[in-house]
């Protein structure tokens, strides 16, 4: 994705994650910055269904020719789905962040800890772009 | 990638930084240089170079002249090739070694005159290879010369390159491994058959004030700019050495895989190292590897049971991780396996052939 994008309706984690909540289930993906900084994604490390995740924890590893980055958990839950299009298509990630590149599904351990995140306007500033 | 050594000296420009920034190229340190160190992305710069054409700006390379009646002798002394074979117009590639066999540094020289040679030299290893040159001319006859200034440096390359570049020369461009001074849309050019991506091209050494133009006229007629990511990604896959990585002061060049641009006979500083090196091998030796699983290897990572990697990267062209390590001699043989820890994970790999990418 050539321009810097940030959709309004996400949720935001300081280590550039996002999680887009749907009632007690929420997609997680790395942001538009992640994935500039990290540049072409080779691989995506996917976590197995039913794995737990924890919130400000690393769930998995994103990595790209030049390097390798943790990707952290926005919220606590069970992983019910991975973005099986990766393992072919780990480009995806770089293309479209927020659609085609979402990492897993999960449901979520416990709803109130979304108000721990950021909305993008706070996100945004804390990247100074 | 090496950065600036003393972050309180600004990083050096060259020619082209302008040209670079409204390319909205990702610049970065690189040995004391801001330099792009990718475009578009090193996929398809990577990619655009292995089938089509690619520019990249290699300006913060260095360059040494010698020249006048005992060149040759010089020359002699402090490269491991045999000088005597370097015809005019010609290039040659070669190591600097230390006495005890150690390698300062991996250079072309090009003969440009029958007592006039250019020797071009790692960014990074530029000022100590000028005082290794000085220090080690002795009474011989000749003069050396910083000509780092007085050059800018730009290498096209891909199965395109030369048809570009000879689009706006006015004559035949040399051919690999020859070097001829050429006019390129009436800029003066010393044009060189050579390149680090293992495609066929050339590189241009001129004057700085003129690169711009020829950047810009190579770009018109199709060529991607390419950065120093790309640049790392195919020298890896076809074996090419990288100082610093592959190659330092602390192994000699038979170990590295470079005995064949050692002629010791020429009783170059540390011909006999060298020559005893061949005799007594050093316990580990430089061999290509391919990842048989996901993952990729990088510089540092250990090699299990000993050894370590010291070039690694993901190949876009083969898909798979792959790099050079250094390894004990009994398992480096090719189809030898063994495994590399990879930020604590065991990732298996092959000794595979040089080079690992080849065009079909």
């Amino acid at each position: 994705m050539a321009d810097a994008s940030y959709p309004p309706e996400l949720l935001y984690h300081p280590e550039h994650d996002w999680a887009r909540i749907d009632g007690d289930l929420a997609t997680f993906g790395i942001t538009w910055h992640a994935q500039d900084a990290l540049g072409d994604v080779v691989y995506f490390d996917a976590p197995a269904v039913g794995a737990q995740v924890t919130q400000n924890e690393p769930y998995t590893e994103v990595e790209s020719v030049k390097a390798v980055s943790d990707v952290y958990a926005p919220l606590s839950g069970e992983v019910i789905e991975v973005n099986q299009r990766l393992a072919e298509k780990p480009e995806l990630i770089n293309e479209d962040p927020y659609g085609e590149g979402w990492m897993v599904k999960i449901r979520l351990a416990d709803a109130a800890q979304a108000s721990g995140l950021m909305d993008r306007d706070a996100y945004v500033a804390t990247l100074g772009e | 990638m090496p950065d600036a050594a003393d972050p309180a000296t600004p990083l050096r420009r060259t020619a082209l930084y302008d040209r670079h920034v409204a390319l909205g190229a990702r610049m970065v340190p690189f040995a004391g240089w801001e330099m792009p160190v990718q475009y578009d992305g090193v996929i398809a710069e990577h990619h655009a170079v292995r089938g089509t054409a690619g520019i990249f700006d290699v300006s913060h390379m260095g360059e040494i002249g010698a020249g006048g009646p005992q060149a040759l002798e010089f020359l002699q002394r402090v490269l491991s090739n045999d000088v005597a074979k370097l015809a005019i117009g010609a290039a040659q590639y070669s190591v600097i070694c230390r006495e005890d066999g150690g390698v300062l540094d991996d250079c072309f020289t090009y003969r440009l005159g029958p007592q006039n040679y250019l020797t071009v030299t790692n960014a990074a290893n530029h000022e100590r290879d000028l005082a290794w040159f000085l220090a080690h001319r002795g009474e011989l006859a000749v003069e050396i010369t910083d000509r780092a200034a007085d050059y800018a440096m730009l290498a096209v390359q891909g199965p395109l390159a030369r048809e570009i570049v000879q689009a706006i020369a006015g004559a035949p461009l040399p051919e690999r491994m020859h070097v001829a001074e050429s006019v390129l849309d009436g800029i003066a050019t010393l044009v060189c058959g050579t390149g680090y991506t293992g495609e066929d091209g050339v590189e241009l050494l001129l004057a700085p004030a003129d690169a711009p133009a020829v950047w810009d006229a190579v770009i018109a007629r199709g060529a991607v700019p390419v950065g120093l990511a790309a640049r790392d990604t195919l020298r890896t896959e076809v074996c090419y050495h990288l100082y610093g990585n592959d190659l330092s002061p602390e192994r000699g060049p038979i170990e590295a895989g470079l005995g064949w641009c050692c002629k010791e006979d020429t009783g170059f500083i540390g011909a006999e190292a060298v020559r005893s090196a061949r005799a007594n091998p050093a316990e580990e030796v430089l061999v290509p590897f391919k990842l048989t699983e996901a993952g990729v290897a990088r510089p540092g990572d250990r090699v299990v049971g000993g050894g370590e990697v010291t070039s690694g990267t993901f190949s876009p062209s083969l898909a798979i991780g792959v790099g050079l390590a250094y390894v004990p001699r009994a398992r480096s043989a090719l189809g030898s396996e063994f495994e590399i820890d990879v930020r604590g994970k065991m990732r298996h790999a092959v000794v595979a052939e040089r080079p690992l990418y080849k065009r079909s």
